[in-house]
């Protein structure tokens, strides 16, 4: 393996590990992290990144593409819909008074007018991976504000198609290279139609090709096989997007609302979850790396002004626009802050620009340079508005907006739907509990949904699909795995993390029941004791024992056995003393029938009058004579 | 309430002992009673040994009936635990009373109770200071709500020192005597309702 790409990767990983942990113990968020590791790092600082931080900051794009995918499983196809007026008319409003407020500055300034428009557009874009990832880290992405910053940076990545189409026409040098591909050597209407066989495409297969492959690939049960195909998922409708030339971001949201209420949604989410945040980190790492403090100090005062003066102007459009939206004020300023830098495309679309001969080199420059900054001082300026919008959003009297991005809210989780899970879920059910079931047999999860339960497919013992389907909302897990490592795994790692969530176990038997009991769960449920008890209670009724006599001696069995269990569980592992504990539960059981064979239920011994009969009549006799 | 026949009493004996293996007294009057026509009965510990009474069939019952009777041993001056349950759910609001409940209207309940103490000493003066349909007004009562006609208690007393012999059998053949009688109209219900004990009513 190429050494060089092992260091690479080394630093990188490297600069997260280390500047995550420390970033958080500041109180800051990870992005900025990221961004202030990338600008130490850079070819500026301590230069450890190489000259490739640009072939970085492509690849790592990548995972804005994953984290739209993600969010559009988030967003079941009605939520999607009720987003369209935010979507069309915030985000038109923005993209076109940005741009034209933004061309109306730069024609003052002596550009261009065709430039000046360009430099508008790409001005108008936000970063969606920088402000969806500030934003959800901070939990703002389901507040007002935060669902109006994800409608207008969706709108945006709808707007960069036009954009893309209306660059060459606005050159006026020569273009220094045209590398026409795809799609894009076909005429207009040619165009419109791939892009439109491509997005049905994606739904059809979304909705009727993808569940049998999820099933098969599932049922082979190598997760690794499923992993690659939840990758494999992602960067093809990347591919097939950027071969019509819409944006891969946009198509892999679009494959991600397709397929949200896709029983393997939960699994799709845990496999993919990883590298997106990984790439992320890159992805920001690169971006800190990418500014051009050679170019910052050679002219200050204009870079500052030009990054001032961006942020400004974006900032005020968007307050305006969101409080002709009727935003609060709070949700306006949120929303502003958090859309006011100018995004990661706009690196894109200025090397374009400027290979299409819209720019001059002195133009693309320090355009570039204003960019990265904003894009760098986003996370601070998000935390100083979230902090003085929250101080607002507290005051009393306010009611907070309903989650519209919710995903899993179940009361319950039930790890586990064989026998057992699925009639525990019915119980819950019948109790109008609501609950979310996650099992590893793809046949049973196709089935629960058949009958209309809420199903997902997914190994449970994975904590990050624990997330997935809302562990963190949980009131409850029942793990009902039949396999005892697996269960007693889960229970580790639920334990370890979720240290206040209740729990409630299914064991297979009396030695599984003792590893829950060591680790200090109390509700352990042997799976057959259940019915043990009333074959048991039966087995007395068919011999004529009275039915309460029954229930009674099966209730009080059950008692005795339980706390017998517990105690032998402490002598698990000391052979001499287990067994002797195992006898004496034993001879206690036996015990429970007096001398004479007739039952003595201690516990209603107060029913037996023999005692009191005994009593009155010794009393009613005349004494004996002496 | 329409009676099937004007003189005979449809009765369902709702029997509550949760010891029954261990009962001398009670098991004896209700194995007295069994196969005697028109007289059900209903063992509610058997039945219900989980306490999960079966609400509509209950009713069912009760509207097939006329006349009630609650058989059971003297609890702490009360009954066993079972046949409270069983009213505080049978006796729904609406069903039995309240403005709409009129289901049980009409009909009779009859208490027969048997109790350790002797019956000197459910008097004013004795043992247990009190007669006992003192101790049996929650009863009276519940029967008055549910606008039915609660009759004198069918009662045995000392029934800790009863001889399994004779006494008892006696007593067996009289409460058997007593139900028939009841079943068919051959007791003055009016007289019943206003005496302090059935007993003395049937030879
Ligand atoms: C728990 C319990 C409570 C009792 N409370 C009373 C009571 O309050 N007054 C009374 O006279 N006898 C009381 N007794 C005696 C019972 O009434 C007596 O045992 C019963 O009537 C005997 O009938 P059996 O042979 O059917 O069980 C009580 C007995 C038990 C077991």
């Amino acid at each position: 393996m190429n050494a060089d790409f092992l260091f690479q990767a080394f630093i990188y990983l490297a600069a997260a590990v280390v500047s995550v942990p420390i970033a958080k113990r500041l109180g800051l968020g990870s992005v900025l992290a990221y961004l202030l590791a990338g600008m130490i790092l850079g070819p500026d600082a301590i230069n450890l990144l190489g000259e490739r931080s640009r072939d970085v900051m492509k690849f790592a794009e990548f995972g804005v593409v994953m984290m739209l995918f993600l969010i559009g499983l988030e967003l079941r196809p009605r939520v999607v819909w009720s987003l369209r007026v935010p979507l069309l008319g915030m985000g038109g409003a923005q993209v076109a008074l940005t741009s034209l407020a933004a061309a109306a500055g730069l024609r003052l300034m002596g550009w261009s007018w065709q430039a000046s428009i360009a430099a508008g557009l790409i001005l108008a874009m936000s970063s969606t991976a920088l402000v969806l990832q500030s934003l959800s880290e901070r939990k703002l992405l389901k507040t007002p504000g935060g669902q109006a910053s994800f409608s207008v940076l969706l709108f945006q990545d709808l707007a960069v198609i036009p954009i893309l189409a209306l660059l060459p026409l606005l050159a006026t040098l020569p273009a220094t290279a045209s590398e026409a591909h795809g799609v894009a050597r076909l005429a207009a209407w040619q165009q419109v139609l791939a892009v439109l066989a491509a997005v049905v495409g994606i739904i059809f297969g979304g909705r009727f090709l993808m569940r049998p492959v999820f099933r098969a690939v599932a049922r082979t049960g190598l997760r690794e096989v499923f992993t690659a195909l939840a990758l494999l998922l992602v960067v093809g409708i990347a591919l097939l997007m950027e071969r019509v030339g819409m944006s891969p971001a946009l198509g892999a949201f679009l494959a991600g609302v397709v397929l949200a209420d896709n029983e393997y949604r939960h699994e799709l989410e845990g496999d993919i979850e990883p590298f997106k945040g990984l790439l992320l980190a890159f992805f920001f790492i690169a971006v800190g790396a990418s500014v051009d403090f050679g170019y910052v100090r050679g002219h200050p005062l204009a870079i500052l002004l030009g990054v001032l003066g961006v942020l400004a102007l974006k900032f005020a459009v968007l307050f305006a626009v969101g409080r002709a939206f009727r935003l609060a004020s709070g949700a306006s300023f949120l929303f502003a802050g958090a859309l006011c830098q100018v995004g990661e495309f706009a690196f894109v679309l200025l090397s374009l620009a400027g290979q299409q001969g819209v720019f001059t080199a002195e133009q693309v420059r320090p355009l570039t340079v204003i960019v990265a900054l904003s894009m760098v001082l986003t996370p601070p300026l998000l935390m100083l508005v979230d902090r003085a919008t929250r101080r607002r959003l507290d005051a009393p009297g306010r009611t907070r907006a309903a989650d519209a991005i919710e995903a899993g809210d179940a009361p319950v989780l039930i790890a586990g739907y064989g026998r057992m899970g699925r009639m525990v879920g019915r119980i819950l059910r019948a109790n109008g509990v609501k609950t979310a079931v996650l099992e590893l047999n793809a046949d049973q999860v196709a089935h629960a949904r058949r009958v209309g339960l809420e199903a997902w497919y997914g190994d449970a013992s994975r904590l990050d699909l624990l997330a997935a389907a809302g562990i963190d909302r949980a009131r409850l897990l029942i793990i009902a795995i039949d396999d005892p490592e697996v269960a007693v795994k889960l229970a580790d790692a639920v334990r370890l993390r979720h240290p206040a969530l209740k729990l409630i176990v299914r064991a297979r038997d009396h030695v599984d029941a003792y590893a829950f009991f060591k680790r200090g769960i109390e509700e352990v449920h042997r799976e057959t004791f259940g019915s043990a008890l009333a074959v048991g209670e039966a087995a007395l009724r068919a011999l004529g024992f009275g039915a309460l006599r029954s229930h009674r001696s099966i209730l009080a069995w059950r008692k005795h056995n339980e706390a017998a269990l517990r105690e032998l569980a402490r002598h698990w592992g000391d052979e001499k003393g287990y067994f002797d504990k195992l006898r004496s539960t034993i001879r206690d059981e036996e015990g429970m029938l007096a001398e004479d064979g007739i039952p003595d239920l201690e516990l209603d011994r107060a029913w037996d009058n023999a005692g009191l009969r005994e009593e009155v009549k010794s009393r009613a006799k005349p004494p004996p004579p002496a | 309430m329409p009676v099937a026949d004007p003189n005979r009493y449809r009765i369902l004996i709702l029997f509550a002992h949760p010891a029954y293996d261990k009962s001398r007294v009670n098991r004896r009057l209700f194995e007295a009673a069994w196969g005697l026509e028109g007289v059900r009965l209903h063992d509610l510990y058997e039945a219900y040994p989980d306490f999960h009474i079966d609400i509509k069939r209950e009713q069912a019952l009760l509207l097939e009936h006329d006349l009630l009777v609650f058989q059971h041993p003297f609890y702490w001056y009360s009954s066993p635990a079972l046949l409270k349950e069983w009213m505080d759910l049978v006796l729904e609001h609406g069903w039995s009373y309240g403005r709409n409940g009129r289901a049980l209207a009409g009909k009779y309940l009859l208490s027969a109770v048997t109790t350790g103490g002797p019956e000197q000493a459910y008097r004013v003066g004795g043992n247990n200071r009190f007669p006992m349909r003192q101790y049996l007004l929650p009863f009276d009562q519940t029967a008055h709500l549910c606008k039915m006609k609660y009759l004198a208690p069918y009662t045995v007393h000392a029934a800790l020192t009863l001889e399994s012999g004779g006494d008892l059998e006696a007593q067996a053949a009289h409460w058997r005597r007593t139900l028939e009688a009841l079943r068919d109209g051959k007791i003055d219900l009016e007289a019943a309702a206003a005496a302090d004990r059935l007993n003395p009513l049937v030879p």
